[in-house]
């Protein structure tokens, strides 16, 4: 494969930049970390993704931005990785979740309508936001805000792209509980990206 | 008829599993009348499109100079 003279100097220079690749890592650890709930396995993994990419160095075409790249590679390990596991531990057998359970329960009326306040408001289309400054920040931070046994199952499903019986089967879950862990992630995630990015700046005054 | 409460949760549910029929018309029913679950359904569908594209995205940080 042939990289542009551009591209290949400029990944020339990221990937001499130390401060550059420990920041990478240290986001790949954490992006591994929620998923297996284990640091030790996140390292091996990520140290295995970031080996198997500059072994691969050659077929990384330049079109896509190097961390986008590395991320595949590490989503990919992780799926291996979580596919040869009998059973995952579960970020619940590791925080004493008292405190992390989430409710929903403010976000209806006793009749189990909407709140007048809490009813979703109109979104941008997702292409959209993903164009604005910062958006991914706001992401982030909202993501991070779940209790950690539902960003675990949450990532699992969304983004490794687990089949929920595969999640039920890893965590030992019933079916019903990941439905409830995924509908009061989904709402809260709803809720932090509305409150934090969609009405700040809206002056209602 | 169902409950705002009932028909996000089954909104939830659909991105995971097909839902039976009788689920399915009586949430459709819901739909047509709340046009707050109605957005809950699309917003949800956005969060999963933004998820896979999380981190496909070079977001803030450019390598510093």
């Amino acid at each position: 494969m042939h990289l542009a003279s551009v591209d290949n100097d400029d990944l020339n220079q990221q990937l001499h930049n130390t401060e550059y690749l420990n920041d990478l890592r240290q986001q790949m650890i954490k992006f591994a970390v929620l998923q297996l709930s284990s640091f030790q396995q996140a390292e091996d993994v990520v140290q295995e993704a970031l080996t198997s990419a500059f072994e691969h160095l050659k077929s990384f075409s330049g079109r896509a931005a190097f961390k986008t790249w590395v991320f595949a590679i590490l989503k990919n390990k992780i799926v291996d990785l979580i596919r040869q596991k009998t059973r995952l531990t579960t970020m619940s057998e590791l925080f004493d979740d008292q405190e992390s359970d989430l409710s929903i329960d403010e976000l209806f009326d006793k009749a189990g309508h909407w709140h007048k306040y809490e009813a979703p408001q109109a979104w941008q289309s997702p292409e959209e936001m993903m164009e604005q400054q910062d958006f991914w920040i706001v992401f982030d931070a909202c993501l991070n805000h779940l209790p950690a046994k539902y960003a675990q199952v949450f990532m699992l499903r969304e983004m490794i792209e687990l089949s929920s019986e595969e999640i039920c089967q890893k965590l030992e879950l019933t079916i019903s509980h990941l439905n409830v862990l995924m509908y009061r992630s989904r709402a809260r995630l709803r809720e932090c990206l509305e409150n934090k990015w969609l009405l700040e700046g809206d002056c209602l005054c | 008829m169902l409950t705002c409460r009932q028909a996000t949760q089954l909104l939830s549910e659909q991105q995971d599993r097909q839902l039976l029929l009788k689920e399915q018309s009586g949430l459709q029913l819901h739909l047509m009348m709340c046009r707050s679950c109605r957005r809950f359904g699309k917003q949800i569908k956005t969060i999963s499109v933004l998820s896979k594209a999380y981190k496909q995205f070079d977001v803030d940080e450019d390598p510093p100079k």
